[in-house]
C-alpha cells in the first residue's frame, strides 16, 4: 500500500517551462505526472551524511527535482573518500564536504535549493535541524548517529530512510513508526564496541553505497510522490557477492523503547554514551598511555645510534604489502597471542600498526605477559609516512 | 537439513564460510550446533550468560524468530535461518582486549 509523506502541495508550487523540460521522462509517466513533480518541488529531505551513502541519494534526489535538499556534514572531502563518495571529486579535496556536495548538486540542479549544515548531527542540534524536513535519509556510519536519527523521527514523526553498508552486503529500509517498527524495534541495543568489526577487518566495496545509495533515494521518492510499498515493515538485505536480494519481515516491537505505547524514552538521550563510541568514524584511536609511546621520531634516533630495538608491526599481511618498514617484523595482531613464546623478556620491544590503536592493544596484551620491555609507536606507520620517510605511500 | 546464512561480519569466525548446515529441531539446537561448529562465534551471538546478544537478529524464512516461538521455534529439513547483523556502516575501531586476538 502506496503512503505519502505530505498532502498535495500548495497552487502555488508550479513548474516553470524549463523544469518541464528537465523533468520530461517523470512527467509523462502515469505515475508521477505533473502532480508527483510538484510533490517533489515541494519536498523537505534532510540528508545526515554526504559520504558513500549520502553521495548518490543526493545526486540523484537533486536530479530528480527534490526542491529542498538540506545536508549534516563537519567533515572535509579527503582523497581517501573518492572511491566511493562520487558527490565528491579531486578537485574538491581539502573543502567541507557540504559545500563540495552543495556545488555538485546546483551543477546537476539549479532550480532546487541546498541547505548545508557544517556541524556534527548530535542531541543538542537533531531536532532543530530535523524540524523543516519531512523526511530524513540515515547516511551515517557510526552507531551512535543511527540511534540518533531513528529517536528524532521517532519524535518528529517522521520516516527514516535506512540504509547500512559493509564491504560487500548492504541492509536498507524505512523506518516509520506511525506505520510500521522503527530502528530499536529491530535493533534494541548496539553491539558492544569491542564486537565493532575494526578498520582491519572493515573496508567497503565501493560501488556497494552506490547501490544501497539508490535504493534508499528510490524509496525517498516514493514516499515522497505516495506509490508502490515503501519498505516499511521489511529489511532489504543486498550481497553484491552473490548478487543476491532478499528481503525479511519486521514488526513492531510492543517492547520498544521509544516507539511503544509506553515509551521509557521520549527525549534526545547521550548516544555516545548508550553506544559506548564517539559520534563520528574517526578514529580517536586510544592510546596505550602516553608513558608507553614512543614517537616516530624517537626510535628513528634509536635506529640511527643503532639501538637493538625489535619492531614488531600488528597490521595484517596485506596491509604490509601495501607499505612496510624495513626494520619490522610481521605479526599479526590475531596471530600475536598464540606468539608470545617468541618474545624475550630482556629485549627492548616497538610495536606499531597503521595509527597506534591496535598497537596499543597488542602492547596491553604483551605488559599483561609479563614482557614490559616494550613501547607503542604513537601515529602508527602513518606518522612514519608524515614525519619520517615522505616517499612511503599513506593509506 | 537446516541452512543458516552468515552474514559478512561473522564470516571472519566461519573460515569465509557463507552457508552452514546445522543439525537441530529448534533454532536454539540449531545455532548450539553452529556454534560448535565455529566456537569463535559464540561470544558474538551470545553474552555471559548465555543468552543471544539483544543485536543479533535471527530470521527463519524471512520471520524474525522472536516473532515466533525464539530459540524454541521449531525448524524442518528444508528450514533457512539468517543471522541479520547489526551494521553501521563507515568503520568504527574501538579497543576492547581478550586473549583470542579479537577485537
Amino acid at each position: 500500500m502506496s503512503i505519502a509523506v505530505n498532502p498535495p502541495p500548495a497552487e502555488d508550487v508550479q513548474l516553470s517551462n524549463d523544469e518541464i523540460i528537465r523533468y520530461s521522462r517523470h512527467l509523462i509517466m502515469p505515475e508521477v505526472t505533473l502532480s508527483g513533480q510538484r510533490k517533489l518541488k515541494d519536498a523537505k529531505v534532510l540528508c545526515v551524511g554526504t559520504g558513500g551513502l549520502g553521495s548518490p541519494v543526493a545526486l540523484y534526489l537533486a536530479a530528480a527535482g527534490v526542491g529542498n535538499i538540506g545536508m549534516v556534514d563537519y567533515d572535509i572531502v579527503e582523497a581517501n573518500n573518492l572511491q566511493r563518495q562520487i558527490i565528491h571529486g579531486t578537485s574538491t579535496i581539502g573543502q567541507l564536504k557540504v559545500e563540495s556536495a552543495k556545488n555538485r548538486l546546483l551543477d546537476i540542479n539549479p532550480h532546487i535549493n541546498i541547505t548545508v549544515h557544517n556541524n556534527l548531527f548530535t542531541s543538542q542540534n537533531a531536532l532543530e535541524l530535523a524540524e523543516p524536513y519531512d523526511l530524513i535519509i540515515d547516511g551515517t556510519d557510526n552507531f551512535p548517529t543511527r540511534y540518533l536519527v531513528n529517536d528524532v523521527c521517532v519524535l518528529q514523526n517522521k520516516p527514516n530512510v535506512y540504509g547500512s553498508i559493509f564491504r560487500f552486503e548492504g541492509q536498507v529500509s524505512v523506518f516509520w513508526a506511525e506505520h510500521g517498527p522503527c530502528y530499536r524495534c529491530l535493533f534494541p541495543e548496539p553491539p558492544p564496541p569491542g564486537l565493532v568489526p575494526s578498520c582491519a577487518e572493515g573496508g567497503v566495496l565501493g560501488i556497494l553505497p552506490g547501490t544501497i545509495g539508490t535504493m534508499q533515494a528510490t524509496e525517498a521518492i516514493k514516499l515522497i510522490v505516495g506509490i508502490g510499498e515503501p519498505l516499511i515493515g521489511k529489511l532489504l538485505l543486498y550481497d553484491a557477492l552473490a548478487m543476491s536480494v532478499d528481503t525479511v519481515r519486521l514488526k513492531k516491537s510492543p517492547d520498544c523503547v521509544i516507539c511503544s505505547s509506553q515509551p521509557t524514552i521520549t527525549e534526545l538521550i547521550d548516544y555516545e554514551q548508550f553506544c559506548g563510541m564517539p559520534l563520528h568514524d574517526q578514529t580517536d584511536e586510544e592510546g596505550a598511555g602516553e608513558e608507553w609511546d614512543i614517537t616516530v621520531s624517537q626510535l628513528n634516533d634509536k635506529f640511527k645510534e643503532g639501538a637493538p630495538i625489535r619492531l614488531i608491526d600488528v597490521r595484517e599481511d596485506f596491509e604490509w604489502d601495501i607499505v612496510h618498514l624495513p626494520q619490522a617484523e610481521l605479526i599479526p595482531m590475531g596471530d600475536l597471542p598464540g606468539r608470545l613464546s617468541e618474545f624475550d623478556t630482556t629485549d627492548e620491544h616497538v610495536i606499531m600498526c597503521r595509527t597506534g590503536g591496535r598497537s596499543a592493544q597488542m602492547l596491553q596484551l604483551l605488559v599483561s605477559a609479563g614482557i614490559t620491555k616494550v613501547k607503542n609507536l604513537k601515529g602508527g606507520i602513518r606518522a612514519w609516512a608524515t614525519e619520517i620517510d615522505t616517499e612511503l605511500p599513506i593509506y | 537439513m537446516p541452512n543458516i546464512r552468515i552474514p559478512t561480519p561473522l564470516r571472519t569466525y566461519t573460515n569465509g564460510d557463507t552457508d552452514i548446515t546445522v543439525k537441530g529441531n529448534t533454532v536454539g539446537e540449531a545455532l548450539h550446533d553452529l556454534t560448535n561448529q565455529h566456537v569463535e562465534l559464540k561470544q558474538h551471538l551470545y553474552n555471559e550468560d548465555g543468552k543471544l546478544r539483544a543485536f543479533v537478529n535471527i530470521f527463519l524464512d524471512g520471520d524474525d524468530v522472536r516473532n515466533l516461538n525464539g530459540e524454541n521455534t521449531a525448524l524442518n529439513p528444508e528450514s533457512s535461518l539468517r543471522i541479520v547483523p547489526s551494521v553501521a556502516g563507515g568503520c568504527m575501531y574501538k579497543h576492547t582486549l581478550n586473549m583470542n586476538g579479537n577485537q
